[in-house]
């Protein structure tokens, strides 16, 4: 089935070649629309959840802690807390007389089997609606208990995802401030990677390598003890610019700290990611190490994906993926392949992030907003893409289609970042192009 | 894993920690996929519905469509009737479906939205039709929230004068499309014309044909949910998904149920099978006798390996009563049997259950959690779990074999496909239990005790 698109959605999308103007982005979901799109309380519970020793409490319904339930991907080092679900799950009766109580009794009961040293308070939905103050109970949490109870006030209807991890940037700032005053150390921070896979880790090597010490990250593999010498880095590192972007700025007004963008997706990004840091904050013998590492790396991964590029050159790619600043890694990453992206789109991308995808690709590629599945159906086929990179929800969309995938989401087994990244990200590439069952599946 | 897990229990009233249920909207959105040409619609904010469409991917490896209100600040103030109004009109245009199945959400009762004045004042084009249900995610669990959806089609559209028809409701409950093809095949096998309702088959487990159909050829359809108002009888499977709808057929339309637990094992098919001879008046055909036969045949072979094993039992209602019925059928030892949906009915049902084996020495719980039961099981270990895939952290850190049956399973694939209901669904799980036990046997017994011949 084509569908037809609604007239509201047009704004949103550019499908004629040469034609020029604005995307229309960061606005609310249309009403009737199958959204890829997830709520504000998704987006907050996303940035924060990795971190490994909090308590994450879901004030509310049980839906939202169930279906949050250990899904992230995010690897530990150390505490598995993070991993389980904990929720006041509210019942009809806290709907109707309020349910700060039960928050309080729940945060009672958590402190008195455990000693966590951090505990966040989600509020979803219906928490405002039925008036409880979840600021006040944190608060005398926290001095009964001596813990630090940290609200996140996070309705799903309150914007959409991108203000969800402004909130979580918030409650991370709350978190900060009382570690304001500490001696500068060294090294960076990182922020905006979730150690999906062990990204972090990869990425924590190569500073390691350079001799650049990763001071505290956000929020991949990130624990209640780092975190909080986070202000004492001399720079912040923004790997997922749409998640912590916010972050870095309110870090810099408080903190002073200075924040570079920075992508570890790509041979060339990641190479220019390390100089980059290197020339900000480290001396010559930092820049002659990066280089030595992006050298090595380089000649290596080069090796590891010759064999492939045969096997791929020529093929056509569609993505749809959470953040703008990760499209346009992947554009490059396939046009080191050979690989010609023909549609790109994100959930929360920003006007700056399309603009820069724009001149990006070539002209005729399609580049929308919030799609539906109906329209990355439709544009897909007319495009004649041959991959799709993108979550779970688009994973069998594209292979009813018979349209090959890569998760470059919350589910992707294999890390995608840094150089290793390179040589997975091509492996799951050609594996899933080049699959036997295609040449069945397309008689 | 887990190890943060304390054997000490300690009371809980307000804090749930691993839970095993999820909330009302999911459920509806799943029954509402059964329909034919159905668009399920969540009448709340945007991320109600990606999740849910994330969580039913994630089991059934398949696209789950469903649009929704989009809820913002404004619609909790005023009110969400403009966003429906919206989202009807948009989904017709656009999407095109035969009918829009509304569910609601914890934000949309909360704010007491009054869907039944909203669609009453709705456009609906021609031969298109609007549908809703009351899903409070604060009520409940999934199960309900299932039932409820059914009760809602149901009422809008069932009719109470159509003309009085030889088929047969089936209302298979909340059971994957392979369970519903074995049904249906039972059905067939026992000359029965039955209308499923719902009936996801060829909508959850689609062939890969190079094509997307955002509508899929399975699903009941609009007119089979009229002519339930003039079906002989009812036969629902699940008494916590069904009992609901099932009672909303009889009072609207008069139609009699026969309430019965899932087809799950020897007991449970027995009884489906001689309701259906009792309506078709057709014995039970040799080729299902031989099914049957085989079966008994395999747990016999298996007995053992089955004997007196302890057993934890864990999820939906209608599925873990199902699943105890053929534990307890095979000899297993049932020692802690739990669902996260609340309502005394189940332990109740479960109790009676064990009596009948003299299998009393049992922790039954409804409303409990997994965090729970593995603090049982810390205290008192046991020697398989048969459950969701949220069981697996307890199974690898307490390394007890695990057999992954009922809603959901994310860890898998395939499992979709096959039936748990039926002689068939039971030679399955009775060779994936004794597999799992045996398979752990091997994995950990001595080397003098390691042998080809078990």
């Amino acid at each position: 089935m084509i569908a037809p698109i609604l007239e509201e959605r047009k704004p949103s999308i550019r499908f004629q070649p040469g034609q020029s103007g604005t995307i229309k982005c960061e606005s609310a979901s249309i009403s009737g629309a199958v959204s890829q799109r997830a709520c504000v309380y998704c987006g907050a519970r996303v940035v924060l959840n990795p971190i490994t020793d909090a308590f994450h409490l879901v004030h509310g319904p049980i839906g939202c802690a169930s279906y949050t339930w250990d899904i992230r991907g995010s690897l530990t080092s150390s505490s598995e807390l993070f991993r389980n679900s904990f929720s006041t799950d509210l019942q009809e009766r806290d709907v109707v007389f309020g349910g700060a109580e039960k928050l309080a009794a729940a945060l009672d009961e958590i402190a008195a089997v455990y000693a966590p040293p951090l505990i966040f308070v989600y509020s979803t939905c219906i928490v405002g609606v039925i008036g409880d103050d979840v600021e006040a109970v944190c608060r005398a949490a926290e001095k009964k208990h001596g813990r630090r109870v940290i609200p996140v006030k996070s309705p799903g209807f309150a914007g959409h995802k991108s203000m969800g991890y402004r909130l979580a940037c918030e409650a991370l700032m709350t978190l900060l401030e009382p570690s304001h005053d500490q001696p500068a150390a060294g090294g960076i921070n990182i922020l905006g990677d979730y150690n999906l896979a062990g990204e972090m880790w990869i990425i924590r090597n190569y500073f390691k390598e350079i001799g650049l010490p990763v001071v505290s990250t956000f929020t991949g593999d990130a624990s209640y003890e780092t975190l909080l010498r986070a202000p004492s880095a001399r720079l912040n590192v923004v790997q997922c610019a749409g998640s912590m972007m916010y972050l870095a700025g309110r870090m810099e007004e408080e903190f002073h700290q200075p924040w570079v963008k920075a992508s570890f997706f790509g041979l060339d990004d990641t190479a220019s990611a390390l100089k980059k840091v290197a020339d900000l904050v480290g001396d010559a013998g930092h820049r002659r190490r990066a280089e030595a590492l992006i050298n090595r790396e380089t000649e290596r991964v080069s090796r590891v994906i010759e064999p492939y590029r045969p096997r791929l050159a020529g093929k056509k790619a569609a993505i749809f993926v959470g953040g703008g600043f990760k499209a346009i890694s992947l554009v490059r990453q396939f046009n080191e392949l050979g690989i010609e992206t023909v549609l790109v789109g994100t959930q929360t991308g920003r006007p700056e992030e399309y603009e820069v995808l724009s001149r990006l690709v070539q002209p005729g590629t399609v580049i929308l907003d919030d799609a539906n599945p109906a329209e990355l159906e439709t544009f897909m086929r007319e495009q004649g893409a041959d991959i799709l990179v993108g979550g779970v929800k688009e994973r069998p969309l594209a292979y009813k289609m018979g349209i090959a995938f890569c998760d470059h989401n919350h589910e992707r087994k294999m890390p995608l970042a840094g150089f290793a990244g390179v040589e997975n990200f091509t492996r799951e590439i050609n594996l899933s192009i080049n699959s036997p069952v295609w040449q069945y599946a397309r008689a | 894993m887990l190890e943060l897990t304390p054997n000490t229990l300690a009371e809980r009233s307000a804090l749930r920690i691993n839970p095993c249920k999820t909330c009302q909207p999911v459920g509806a959105l799943y029954a509402a996929l059964g329909v034919h040409r159905c668009l399920p619609h969540s009448h709340g904010s945007q991320g109600c519905v990606s999740y849910h469409r994330t969580f039913l991917t994630r089991h059934f490896k398949e696209p789950a469509i469903a649009s929704t209100s989009s809820f913002t600040e404004g619609a909790c103030v005023f009110g969400g009737g403009s966003n429906l109004r919206t989202a009807v009109k948009n989904i017709f245009d656009v999407y095109q479906p035969d009918i829009i199945a509304v569910h609601t959400t914890c934000l949309s009762e909360t704010i007491g939205d009054d869907l039944n004045a909203y669609i009453m004042e709705l456009t609906i084009p021609d031969d298109k039709y609007v549908v809703h249900t009351n899903t409070p995610s604060y009520v409940g669990s999934h199960v309900n929230g299932f039932g409820n959806m059914m009760a809602g089609f149901i009422r809008y559209l069932a009719d109470a004068r159509a003309a009085k028809n030889n088929r047969v409701a089936i209302f298979p409950g909340f059971v994957n499309p392979g369970d519903i093809r074995e049904i249906k095949r039972l059905a067939g096998l026992m000359s029965l014309d039955c209308i499923m309702f719902p009936d996801q088959s060829d909508v959850m487990d689609r062939p890969m044909t190079g094509d997307y159909e955002m509508f899929p050829p399975g699903g009941t359809t609009i007119a089979e949910i009229q002519m339930l108002g003039g079906v002989l009888q009812t036969l629902a499977l699940g008494e916590f998904a069904c009992a609901e709808p099932a009672l909303v057929l009889k009072s609207k339309c008069q139609v009699e149920s026969d309430l019965m637990p899932l087809p799950m094992g020897i007991a449970a098919t027995d009884r489906l099978l001689m309701a259906m001879s009792a309506l078709s008046g057709q014995a039970v055909p040799r080729e299902l006798e031989d099914e049957r036969g085989r079966l008994l045949d395999l747990m016999l072979d298996a007995n053992p390996y089955y004997h007196d094993r302890k057993t934890a039992i864990y999820g939906d209602p209608d599925t873990v009563i199902g699943l105890t019925a053929l534990a307890l059928e095979l000899g297993l030892r049932p020692r802690y049997i739990v669902t996260g949906t609340p309502g005394e009915l189940f332990t109740t049902r479960v109790k009676t259950l064990l009596a009948t084996y003299g299998r009393e020495d049992c922790r039954v719980k409804a409303g409990a959690d997994l965090f729970e039961l593995h603090q049982w099981i810390k205290n008192e270990p046991v020697d398989l779990l048969i459950g969701t895939s949220y069981g697996k952290q307890i199974a690898k850190a307490e390394d007890i074999p695990l057999v992954r049956a009922g809603f959901p399973i994310l860890d898998r694939y395939g499992h979709s496909y096959n039936p748990l209901v039926g002689y068939q669904g039971g030679l399955r799980l009775a060779e994936m239990i004794a597999s799992a036990l045996m398979d752990h046997y091997d994995r950990t017994c001595a080397d003098e005790d390691f042998d080809v011949v078990m």
